[in-house]
């Protein structure tokens, strides 16, 4: 039987059903709803336009400097001349120092968060104070961090390094990428451990006791069943330490960042040049602002693009990962 | 195929060898739990046979998962937890300094209230406890794993899909998985923490189905807050009341005719 | 807040009650109107029956559903007694009917003149039915193990008086209808003394969990309650 008759009790006619449906329309207008959905909404608006307002400047006034070969040549030293000009060790700099934070902040806030989620007691002293100390580093201001990096890294594990191993030479004990991006992770430290403390917390402790009690050891647990269903989160502390650490600037001043390097970065010794710091440079060095405003918002644009880029790959590499998790182990 | 539980440095002989035939199995012999000041079990003093399924049953709050817990020592995960007095299963003391949990965790098995099934393919979770012991070879693991997810009952159901993830399955298949998983690595006790509550009675009755049958091969210690279940699967149950063990003995006799007052309150519903 | 299934329990208990007190006086009421030859009892007790029969009915009915329930412990002891113990009623009260019928025939033809046990039997009868009664309405197993041995006495009584009628009847062929009546009743109430030992086991069994039929062992094992 493909149709299914209506028991005797219900309405016919549609007419009659109508009487149902009148009581269910909001029968006065409802001010301070609309109101309030009204406000939101406007929010929404104004934010997204003041982004639209921001990349629309940027992009109408830097869009005549991009081409091909600005993105692909080493300037020489005069950074104004538009037709000679180019920002790939910057782009090259950016990158390689973004690169190498990630490859040391991730071991080490992945190995915090897991101390603090899986080992330690939660009401201990030791615990407490990480957690404060943690919590304090996310609000130390950026400069202060390059204050750090200098002080300590190039000052302190530069120089002892250069007397152990170069005889006094001066090589681990002035600004290089390496002690840029030291520093640059020990300031995105805070993201990765809070990003992964939140995915470790997020499996549900059923799947510790399931393993737990099969024979597993804490350790199997974690790098078995704990880690793997963590990545996707652990990667989005990763995506975001990126997102941060490709536009900061003051972190790398004295740490490493040249005002000219005539060649690419190649050693992690070396100085570089970054995206940043040259749209700094442009600003505020420049002898012809008319002429250089496009180089400027051009190189404004290619910062942005990048860390776009960093980011996008970043993402679908998590996409694939989650989709793995969710299909199968 | 018998194994050894290794206190170091003598490995003794396995469980079922050191136990003549009609001992005890499991003995708890006055056991105290505490959680800080307050105290969980008082003085549980406890005889299982082998190859029998007890029912562990009282009021929530009672103690009964948390004795449960102590079998494998899952109680030493939490902090601030103290256990006197000893459980001896096979004749060796298992909070004796010298044992090895992990081993322990082998010979008895654990499958919880809420099935979980980790975040694998059906496979590989049952595959996950015979990797760790040492079982590696494909063909070896294909066999044994055939071998547990028949005696769950769930072969017929999963073998065409066995690469697919485990949480695609419905809760009671989830739940016979758990089973399967824990029986692979041969364990020679299994404890059932409420495995049925979070589930309807078709699944619920399969499972029980299921313990009955696995009884023949596996020591079964299930807590249940449903005494129909008792009555229906166990052998022996033990009544607990605000932790402390009030009755124990064959299943019917207490169902029929408890020895306790307080037994028999609970058991014709007049608390709890 | 009420206990349903307490109540359930509760409600079954009554009514064996009930149907208990009604039997007790269909079989009162039969007795005597076979030694008063009271025609007009006898017809009340038939009718009495009718009510007996629908006891069982209702008790049976009500025991199905407090099952479904699952009762356990004394409860599951009590639902499954009462089922048995509401049978055995309605068996005597049939026995009854069958006494009262014969005295309503006996009446109405002159007296047999034979000096029978019948009085003591019937009155042991009776006995027997009130104690296994009582014993369960004041729960008291001790009482009931006291009828068990009796039924013996009522067995060899209903012998004798068997052989009795058999020889009269031999001797005198014109009282054998009326013997054959004396004889009938005589059985009904061997049969009522089986069935109030019958309710006597169910008693120990509702009280003690101890099931004491067919086994010989008619004394509580010691050390129970």
């Amino acid at each position: 039987m493909n149709t299914v008759t209506p028991p005797e009790y219900l309405p016919e006619s549609s007419s009659d059903t109508t009487r149902f449906t009148r009581h269910f329309r909001a029968e006065k207008f409802d001010f301070w709803s609309f109101f309030f959905s009204g406000l939101t909404g406007l929010a929404t608006l104004f934010i997204l336009g003041i982004l639209a307002t921001i990349l629309l400047n940027i992009i109408v006034n830097g869009w005549s400097a991009i081409s091909w070969h600005f993105v692909s040549t080493i300037p020489k030293k005069d950074f104004f001349d538009a037709s000679t000009t180019g920002v790939l060790p910057m782009i090259v700099g950016t990158a390689f120092r973004v690169i190498v934070m990630t490859i040391f902040v991730i071991p080490v806030g992945v190995i915090t968060a897991i101390y603090l989620t899986e080992y330690a007691a939660n009401t201990s002293l030791i615990t407490r104070i990480i957690r404060a100390a943690v919590n304090n580093l996310a609000g130390v201001p950026s400069i202060v961090f390059g204050l750090f990096g200098l002080g300590f890294f190039i000052n302190f594990v530069g120089k002892n390094l250069d007397k152990l191993l170069h005889n006094a030479n001066a090589v681990w004990g002035q600004p290089a990428l390496l002690w840029a991006s030291l520093t640059l992770a020990v300031m995105t430290l805070p993201v990765v451990i809070v990003a992964t403390e939140e995915s470790l917390k997020a499996i549900p402790p059923g799947l510790r006791e399931a393993s737990l009690a099969l024979g597993a050891t804490k350790l199997e647990t974690i790098l078995k069943i704990v880690l793997p269903q963590a990545l996707p989160g652990i990667m989005t502390g990763g995506i975001l330490a990126v997102s941060r650490a490709a536009g900061e600037v003051a972190p790398i001043l004295f740490t490493g960042v040249a005002y000219y390097m005539a060649s690419l970065p190649g050693h992690l010794s070396d100085q570089f040049m970054d995206l940043g710091y040259h749209v700094f440079v442009l600003a505020t060095q420049s002898p012809n602002i008319e002429q250089t405003r496009p180089i400027l918002y051009a190189t404004v644009l290619v910062l942005l693009l990048l860390t776009f880029a960093l980011n996008i790959v970043a993402i679908l590499i998590r996409a694939r990962v989650r989709k793995k998790l969710r299909a199968l182990g | 195929m018998v194994e050894t539980l290794i206190p170091k440095p003598a490995p003794p002989a396995a469980f079922a060898a050191a136990t003549p035939a009609g001992a005890p199995f499991i003995e708890i012999e006055d056991v105290s739990l505490f959680y800080g000041a307050s105290q969980a079990l008082k003085n549980i003093s406890l005889k299982l046979q082998e190859k029998v399924v007890t029912a562990f049953i009282g009021p929530s709050g009672c103690g009964k998962s948390t004795l449960l817990r102590c079998l494998n020592r899952m109680n030493d995960l939490i902090d601030n937890v103290r256990i006197d007095g000893a459980i001896k299963i096979g004749g060796h003391n298992i909070y004796a300094p010298d044992v090895d949990v992990i081993e322990l965790r082998k010979r008895v098995g654990m499958v919880f209230q809420k099935s979980n099934p980790f975040p694998k393919s059906i496979y590989e979770n049952v595959a996950y406890g015979l990797r760790l012991h040492g079982v590696k070879a494909k063909s070896d693991l294909d066999s044994r794993i055939e071998e547990c997810l028949r005696a769950s009952a769930l072969w017929d159901e999963v073998r065409d899909r066995l690469h697919s993830s485990a949480l695609g399955l419905s809760g009671g298949q989830q739940q016979r998985l758990c089973i399967a998983r824990a029986i692979a690595i041969k364990p020679e006790v299994i404890l059932m923490d409420e495995p049925a509550s979070a589930l309807d009675p078709i699944a619920t009755a399969r499972i029980e189905d299921l313990i009955l049958d696995l009884k023949k091969e596996f020591t079964i210690v299930i807590v249940t807050h449903n005494m129909q279940q008792a009555a229906r699967i166990s052998d022996q149950t033990a009544f607990f009341y605000i932790g402390e063990l009030v009755e124990f003995g064959p299943t019917t006799k207490i169902f029929t005719n408890p020895a306790q007052k307080r037994t028999e309150d609970y058991v014709s519903g007049r608390f709890g | 807040m009420e206990n349903h299934f307490e109540t359930g329990i509760e409600n079954l208990r009554q009514k064996l009650l009930v149907m208990a007190s009604h039997t007790e006086k269909s079989v009162n009421d039969a007795i005597q109107a076979l030694a008063q030859r009271d025609h007009d009892l006898a017809l009340r007790v038939k009718a009495d029956d009718d009510m007996i029969d629908q006891c069982e009915v209702e008790i049976d009915d009500l025991a199905i559903q407090l099952l479904t329930k699952a009762p356990l412990a004394t409860n599951l002891r009590l639902v499954t007694v009462a089922m048995k113990i509401s049978q055995d009623l309605e068996r005597i009260g049939d026995e009854a009917s069958k006494i009262a019928k014969r005295a309503r025939d006996l009446a109405q033809e002159p007296p047999v003149k034979l000096n029978l046990d019948l009085p003591r039997m019937a009155r042991l009868a009776l006995e027997m039915l009130k104690t296994a009664l009582d014993a369960f309405v004041n729960r008291d197993p001790a009482a009931a193990r006291t009828i068990i041995p009796r039924d013996k006495e009522v067995d060899a009584m209903n012998k004798a008086i068997h052989t009795a009628l058999v020889q009269h009847m031999v001797d005198n062929p014109d009282t054998i209808s009326r013997c054959l009546h004396w004889m009938v009743a005589a059985k009904s109430l061997e049969r009522i003394a089986d069935h109030a030992t019958n309710i006597a086991e169910d008693v120990v069994y509702l009280c003690e969990a101890q099931d004491i039929r067919h086994t010989g062992i008619k004394n509580p094992p010691a050390g129970s309650s």
